[in-house]
């Protein structure tokens, strides 16, 4: 492990910490939370009761530090309506979503970088034209728009694809599309981008002058340096992904955690809905680090950093 | 002279409607070294791409006939073309570290040249690959293999890419410009190995340079290009004793020494090259040419036998060469 790895990993954690400590004081600014929690005509007594249980009559750094402590713990806290751990409810969920997500991105980068890379590769064609059209359709499409118009085509009216609900494999395949659209649209864009800009360095000439044919040249020499700014995007479109789940999720009656933040966050069941906050930033944070690490393990400029 | 290793006729290269490479027909026999001079933008890197069919995506080939010991280039399909580039014609380009894949360690990027032609084992490609950098006097070669190219000098960069155009033994090497970009003590130290390995392996060289010192050092023959055209050609010391064509005149003139100061770039002539859409009709270099005549503005001349049969001009006014001395 190198300097810039280290260094890496302890603005990660950093990140985390923050991000904690933010969920942790946008409550607190948010005011009384025993208010909310509580129903409409609740007595005097039940709201000290509620306070003193939940100790937020104590002062805010000792709640602090002590919130901080539970989450180290890897407590996430009570459930306000099902009277279960928010740990044990999340992790029913979470399955749902990662499987979920997980076909997405495979829609995403199995149709986004080849087609990307044709894009680039047959510039000017009309395979390129008929391409770009593609793209414009996955970029242009709402996520909700898209999985009601799937729905209504393959459910409905082609009566080959359930309509929503998780029962077997087939019953991922029109959600992960409608989630994939977007992230594999952006995928394409800037593989094409990455891949016309290394077509126009000087060793892509200079590798065919030693007689490699130009699809070998793609494969071994330009898509390995197109892969940094992918990389750096995968990132970021993963941490969309998991955001755009919640919508995809709803329309497809899906039972992960964006269908769970729904529910929560109607139901005011807040200990679930920041326990998903705090899952979700965790994640973003991870898949920036998983990048930066990425990065190295392709450019030796930056493993190498300090050797030469 | 023997049959010609590389012939080329009347070829031409297109950006756009411009033809900034106009009819150059030229032709090198084995083992021999002709250098490709002239002024900055005057065509010499695009005829060479053109001879390796490797133009940038702007230009395209608008005529004419490349033939590589009796095989014409452009009757070869994509794939055949490959296979010549690297086993029988060779290019270096003008930029040696930007020409290598900055994410692959050296010794991989000349292993994959040997293996773009040989049937062997990667073990067999490295020893061979690893023989090449000690030839082209790269000190470490073991540890050089392993490293990528912002590891090494612009210097050690150029040596691997004469490693890799030279480890296939190819009959004609193209070298554009190889030295540009190093600096002198390192020029110096290449084109000594590039005349080395050419009196080692007879490969025969098209060289293209500014440097008239490196012409005298390396060439036989000498090709004048202006304007996308070959103006003048024939044997270098007959070239500088006398010159068939005012440009090639002024050209010589300006520098100041021969013998003396060797290393001197092309200074330029009074007028500044032309925009490349705006070349003017009949010969290209009129409006800078002090011997122009009326004919000189509508017809081109073509480039015939003028002080003997192997010195060739394009001029119509060769006959009046001796008042540019006056
Ligand atoms: N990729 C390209 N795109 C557009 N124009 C180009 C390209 N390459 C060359 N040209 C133009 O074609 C003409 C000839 O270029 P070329 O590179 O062959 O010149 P050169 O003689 O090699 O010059 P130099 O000594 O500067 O290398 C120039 O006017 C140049 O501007
Ligand atoms: S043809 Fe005319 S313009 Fe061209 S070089 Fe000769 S004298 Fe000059
Ligand atoms: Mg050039």
């Amino acid at each position: 492990m190198n300097r810039y790895l280290l260094r890496r990993l302890a603005q990660s954690a950093i990140a985390v910490l923050g991000t904690v400590t933010l969920v942790f004081f946008i409550q607190r600014l948010a005011g009384d939370p025993t208010l909310l929690m509580l129903p409409e005509g609740a007595t005097r007594e039940d709201i000290e009761t509620l306070r003193r249980q939940l100790g937020f009559d104590r002062p805010v750094i000792e709640q602090y530090l002590d919130y901080v402590w539970q989450l180290l713990r890897l407590d996430l806290g009570q459930s306000l309506v099902q009277r279960l751990a928010v740990g044990d409810i999340i992790a029913s969920r979470l399955p749902y979503t990662l499987y979920l997500a997980a076909a997405a991105l495979v829609v995403a980068l199995g149709i986004g970088l080849p087609v990307g890379v044709l894009m680039a590769v047959k510039r000017d064609t009309r395979l390129e034209r008929l391409l770009v059209a593609f793209v414009l359709i996955g970029q242009s499409m709402p996520t909700f728009w898209s999985g009601i118009l799937l729905i209504l085509f393959f459910a409905v009216t082609l009566g080959v694809m359930p309509a929503s609900g998780v029962d077997g494999f087939h019953s991922v395949i029109l959600p992960a599309i409608a989630l994939g659209a977007l992230t594999m649209a952006t995928f394409a864009r800037v593989t094409r981008t990455a891949v016309l800009e290394e077509l126009s360095r000087d060793y892509v000439p200079a590798a065919q002058a030693k007689g490699l044919r130009f699809r070998a040249v793609v494969f071994s020499h330009i898509l390995r340096n197109a892969a940094t700014p992918i990389i750096t995007v995968s990132a970021l479109e993963i941490a969309n992904l998991l955001a755009g789940a919640i919508i995809v999720e709803t329309v497809f009656a899906w039972p992960g955690l964006g269908q769970l933040a729904v529910q929560s966050i109607a139901a005011r069941d807040f200990p679930i809905v920041q326990g998903i906050v705090l899952l979700g930033s965790f994640v973003a944070i991870s898949l920036n680090l998983l990048a930066d690490i990425l990065y190295s393990v392709v450019d030796p400029r930056i493993r190498l950093e300090g050797r030469a | 002279m023997n049959a010609p290793l590389l012939l080329v006729e009347d070829l031409s290269v297109a950006i756009g409607a411009a033809r900034v490479v106009d009819g150059v027909s030229l032709s090198i026999a084995p083992g021999e070294a002709l250098a490709l001079v002239g002024e900055s933008g005057c065509g010499k890197s695009l005829t060479a791409r053109a001879i390796m069919r490797l133009l940038p995506p702007a230009a395209r080939h608008a005529g004419g006939r490349v033939t590589l010991d009796g095989r014409e280039l452009g009757a070869l399909d994509a794939d055949a073309m490959a296979d010549m580039r690297g086993s029988a014609l060779s290019m270096i380009f003008q930029e040696p570290v930007a020409s290598l894949d900055p994410l692959m360690p050296v010794g991989r990027q000349i292993v994959e040249a040997v293996l773009a032609h040989r049937r062997t084992s990667r073990g067999e490609a490295a020893k061979l690959a690893l023989a090449m950098l000690e030839e082209v006097g790269i000190p470490d070669p073991v540890r050089r293999m392993a490293q990528y190219p912002f590891e090494l000098s612009g210097g050690m960069c150029q040596r691997v890419m004469i490693a890799i155009a030279l480890i296939c033994r190819p009959r004609l090497l193209i070298a554009d410009e190889p030295t540009t970009a190093l600096d002198v003590t390192i020029q110096a130290q290449i084109l000594a190995l590039i005349k080395r390995l050419r009196r080692e392996t007879g490969t025969a060289i098209l060289l293209i340079t500014h440097d008239m010192g490196v012409v005298a050092d390396m060439a036989d023959r000498i090709g004048v290009m202006y304007g996308g055209r070959i103006v003048e050609q024939g044997e270098v010391f007959a070239l500088f004793r006398r010159q068939c064509h005012p440009y090639t005149k002024l050209l010589l003139k300006s520098l100041p020494s021969l013998e003396g100061e060797r290393r001197t770039r092309l200074s330029t002539i009074s007028g500044t090259v032309p925009d490349l859409h705006s070349w003017p009709p009949g010969c290209r270099f009129n409006p800078r040419c002090p011997l122009a005549v009326d004919r000189c503005r509508t017809d081109a001349p073509p480039l015939a036998p003028a002080a003997d049969a192997a010195h060739l001009a394009a001029c119509w006014e060769t006959a009046r060469m001796a008042e540019l001395d006056r």
